[in-house]
């Protein structure tokens, strides 16, 4: 099989694609950037989760520590029933408080860790008993209307 | 009666296009069939993946970059109203990856190598070079059209991958070293949205669906055309209207199985 000029070019076409492949895996999504190889499930129940949504961040200290893998309504107690892989190299103690938090006033809403003073670590497939739904807009503005309603006029 | 005419030309074509539908899907069974001896003389696809892929590199390239320089300027002016500027990087990286690539890659594709490969088999049609190979006993479809469908299924995820890529260099190019947009946050909240398998990959199955539609549409338009130099012309212009047509419909099909909710 003799070697041809076009030949040369068919590769330089292929190799060309397929590093146009492999940078936009790690360079523009994130694959080379987070990669979660070893995790550990914990669940958390939310009164009200707001707009979280699957593969929401989960943050400690601002640190990604994990991702919301399902969300799923428990009808035993009617909560949103939240479950999270976080990063097997990050420890929480069983008392950590688990809150729904947004990104600047009208950014994504992900999940905020703050450790307790537990000296049991959480394992999987525990649930995280201290948590703190979203805060909805609409429901603070809704308080703040109420509240002046009520006030003795002066 | 220029009623009962009108109705009946509009059966006549409505007729017409099942028909060809299941000629082209009964070309398409029998181009998958042969496909086995084109693999066995790859010399031919790497032969046809020139003349598709290869020359369709330069146009690719240089329309992603426009395509991504755009897209920046006007990203940029859009999400700057909102003090957002810093989620250019996603605007450009999402809209590329999973729509713009493979949709303007294949619409470049079709007009630059469907075209050119309907005209071919057209011609090798009208000057008897098809019915000259059955006499021969070599099958046309294993010999000519196999490797052409394959050259084109392979090169369009590649050029739709490089499309993308160049967009992006040029939404860089137009954000961050022209505007000024913060480099750090262009890159990684751009990371931390694209998701591998959700928009790329999404996008590389997309382009590979485009491919297959648009090799075969000029394909089939090509092995149908009447043989004169007429009957040529329309089936290129046919090959370009069809397929442009399809990506677009398909495109809107796969986004809402793709990219439904979440």
């Amino acid at each position: 099989m003799e070697r041809t000029t076009l030949d040369l070019w068919v590769g330089i076409f292929v190799v060309g694609g397929i590093a146009a492949l492999v940078m936009l895996a790690m360079k523009v999504g994130n694959l080379g950037t987070y990669n979660m190889s070893d995790t550990y499930q914990v669940n958390a129940y939310f009164t009200n989760i707001g707009g979280l949504k699957p593969k929401a961040s989960i943050k400690s200290a601002g640190v990604l520590v994990g991702r919301v893998t399902d969300i799923t309504l428990d009808t035993g107690r009617y909560e949103a029933k939240v479950v999270m892989s976080l990063d097997r190299r990050y420890q929480f103690p069983r008392d950590t408080f688990a809150n729904i938090l947004t990104s600047g006033l009208l950014g994504e809403q992900y999940i905020g860790l703050m450790p307790g003073g537990d000296s049991e670590m959480l394992k999987s497939g525990e649930t995280i008993k201290k948590t703190q739904s979203a805060a909805v807009l609409e429901d603070l503005i809704g308080k703040f209307i109420y509240n002046k309603v009520d006030e003795p006029a002066k | 009666m220029p009623a009962a005419n009108t109705i009946r030309i509009i059966g006549h074509r409505a007729i017409n296009a099942v028909w060809r539908i299941g000629m082209a899907s009964r070309f398409f069974v029998l181009t998958l069939l042969y496909s086995g001896s084109s693999f066995r003389r790859f010399r031919l696809i790497i032969k046809e993946l020139f003349s598709t892929g290869v020359m369709s590199l330069i146009i690719i390239i240089v329309a992603g970059l426009f395509v991504g320089m755009v897209l920046g300027l006007q990203g940029y002016e859009t999400l700057q109203r909102y003090g957002s500027e810093s989620a250019l990087g996603v605007m450009v990286a999402l809209g590329l990856v999973r729509e713009l690539g493979p949709v303007v890659a294949a619409l470049l594709f079709a007009s630059r190598a469907g075209s050119a490969m309907t005209a071919e088999i057209g011609l090798m049609k009208a000057t008897e070079q098809i019915s000259a190979m059955e006499m021969m006993a070599v099958n046309p479809i294993a010999r000519i059209v196999a490797p052409r469908f394959w050259a084109g299924v392979i090169s369009m995820p590649l050029l739709a991958a490089m499309f993308s890529a160049a967009g992006i260099f040029g939404g860089y190019f137009v954000g961050v070293v022209q505007i000024g947009v913060d480099e750090g946050s262009f890159w990684s909240q751009m990371q931390a949205a694209v998701d591998f398998r959700e928009d790329i990959l999404n996008g590389v199955i997309k382009s590979f669906v485009f491919g297959t539609v648009v090799t075969l549409i000029a394909l089939f338009e090509g092995y149908d055309a009447p043989p004169t130099a007429e009957g040529v012309s329309g089936a290129t212009t046919r090959t370009v209207v069809t397929s442009s047509l399809a990506i677009l419909m398909l495109d809107f099909v796969l986004t809402a199985i793709m990219f439904r909710g979440n």
